[in-house]
């Protein structure tokens, strides 16, 4: 709720209504962090207002300030215009928001974007192109594994991560494996023979 | 959410140092699943969060010939993926996998799941962890489906959320706490969880500046299970959970322990489901007399009273899987 919430210090609108543009340009902020600085020599004691952090994100490092508040989720979607991982429940319940963080799979919106510093992190904007397409992405384009779609980028996400340490799994294993991923549309069927698809070809 | 200051201490000295002596003002930081969540509900809002990632110390699973080490911030996942965890303690295996998501177990630790906060929707919305509106609880008379059904005489009506404590309990594990100026201590797992008395009172035995730091679990030889009765398979919180633990040679069973989860506010040792089962033989008789035995002193609240067959059913059941008959 950070950035909708009345109680946060900006909200997502008039954060955007104050920089006049959609596309916050990360590289106009001062580089304060120099990259040598490694996060282990960062001050053990920061906040509570906004603090300079690196986020290193599908292979980019990514200089921002947040607040030690700011979810890894509303960080990549409201300062980095990265909306590929979707805002839904925002509890960690429904799955829509997942990345890969150090390449396991996680719900971004219950991650801090100041505990994912130093790490790598992997969204969906990181996997293939529409010309290039991961093996995931095309299984779900092939068995039409999405109706309305919104829970599609964090369910390709988690499928990725499930196939990299399930790399030959039964049907069954799959549905227990993707357990955290909700669908409201209810596609799970086209969903499972997607991820089973792609594991035959290769998997992520 | 509030604002709060970010604490990233490299070791447990600093850490605890940096925890204040009163509870609400500092919260600690694992994997964050539970605590992130919680700060937007905003039922904490400390000015501090003390982020346990950079402390090498707390990470990692050491087995020896006697006994499993594993430090508060293993990840739920590494613990289910450890060969020795696998080896002696697939109670632990069994709760760690019925979470349901991968992205939970991934980021969630083993120090987080015994402090997790429950999951009553009466707290979870602002009404405190004994659920009380003015001098009255809520629960009562209101939809407790999900409540305690032992030990719900006291205040507290809430369940332990915690996946691990049965099982950790059942093994007869250990919890190591670590608190300022060096001090630590070892609390039997059996005595970790508690019932608050009072609003200002948290679920453990844990004071506010003190940190899980790791956990022993003993080798025994101990045949163990978990079983759950859950609405979905996917992520959630089971109904009921029995976690069970005995000693199987020669065809009869002794050291018996069987512990309840999500049926009181701490997980619930069931001494009669133990007794009924101790020097028996385990089959579907025998074990269908333990889940009988571990129904007794149940007193289920107006909307609850369906978790009493479920613990009949999750306590044989655990015992069939445990002795390998299921």
């Amino acid at each position: 709720m950070t950035d909708n919430n009345v109680t946060s210090g900006v909200s997502r609108r008039g954060f955007l209504k104050g920089l006049g543009v959609g596309t916050v340009a990360t590289g106009l902020i001062p580089s304060v962090a120099p990259e040598t600085e490694a996060a282990e020599q960062r001050p053990a004691l920061r906040g509570p207002g906004e603090i300079p952090i690196t986020l290193k994100i599908n292979g980019q490092n990514r200089q921002l300030n947040v607040e030690p508040r700011v979810t890894l989720l509303d960080a990549l979607r409201n300062r980095l215009d990265l909306t590929g991982a979707k805002k839904v429940c925002d509890r960690g319940t429904c799955g829509a928001c997942t990345v890969m963080v150090d390449g396991q799979p996680v719900y971004s919106c219950s991650m801090l974007a100041v505990e994912a510093e130093g790490r790598m992190i992997t969204t969906v904007e990181g996997l293939g192109t529409p010309t290039q397409m991961t093996a995931v992405q095309k299984a779900f384009v092939k068995h039409d594994a999405q109706q309305c779609g919104f829970c599609t980028p964090g369910f390709v996400m988690a499928c990725t991560a499930f196939l990299s340490s399930h790399p030959n799994p039964t049907l069954e294993e799959a549905r227990a494996g993707l357990g955290g991923n909700l669908c409201r549309c209810g596609t799970y069927a086209g969903i499972m023979e997607a991820v089973l698809e792609a594991a035959k070809k290769g998997g992520a | 959410m509030k604002a709060f200051e970010y604490a990233t201490p490299s070791t447990l000295d600093e850490a605890t140092a940096q925890l204040a002596s009163s509870w609400g003002e500092t919260e600690v930081l694992a994997g964050g699943t539970d605590l992130v969540t919680a700060l937007k509900q905003e039922i904490t809002s400390p000015k501090r969060v003390v982020s346990l990632k950079n402390i090498s110390a707390l990470k990692g699973i050491k087995a020896s010939a006697n006994s499993v080490n594993v430090g508060a911030m293993t990840t739920l996942a590494e613990l289910a993926a450890d060969k020795a965890i696998k080896e002696h303690f697939p109670s632990l295996v069994t709760a760690v996998h019925n979470i349901g998501s991968q992205q939970i177990i991934s980021v969630g630790t083993v120090g987080g799941d015994l402090c997790q906060r429950p999951r009553c929707w009466y707290f979870r919305n602002g009404y405190g962890i004994l659920a009380k509106q003015g001098d009255a609880s809520l629960v009562p008379d209101g939809d407790n489906r999900y409540h305690a059904i032992f030990g719900n005489d006291g205040p507290a009506k809430f369940v332990s959320a915690s996946s691990l404590g049965p099982a950790l309990i059942a093994l007869g594990a250990s919890i190591k706490v670590a608190g300022p100026k060096r001090k630590t201590r070892t609390v039997p797992a059996g005595e970790f969880f508690r019932a608050p008395k009072a609003d200002n009172e948290r679920e453990t035995v844990l004071l506010p500046n003190e940190i899980v730091t790791d956990i022993q679990i003993p080798i025994r030889g101990l045949k163990n299970a978990t079983y759950e009765v859950r609405h979905r398979f996917g992520l959630d919180w089971p109904y009921v959970a029995a976690a069970v633990a005995f000693q199987n040679k020669g065809g009869t069973v002794s050291d018996v322990r069987v512990v309840l989860g999500h049926v009181a506010p701490a997980p619930w040792a069931s001494s009669g489901a133990a007794k009924a089962l101790d020097g028996a033989k385990v089959d579907d008789v025998s074990a269908a007399k333990a889940g009988q035995a571990a129904t007794q002193g149940a007193k289920p609240l107006s909307g609850n009273g369906y978790k009493v067959q479920m613990v009949r059913t999750a306590v044989k059941r655990a015992i069939l899987a445990a002795a390998g008959a299921a």
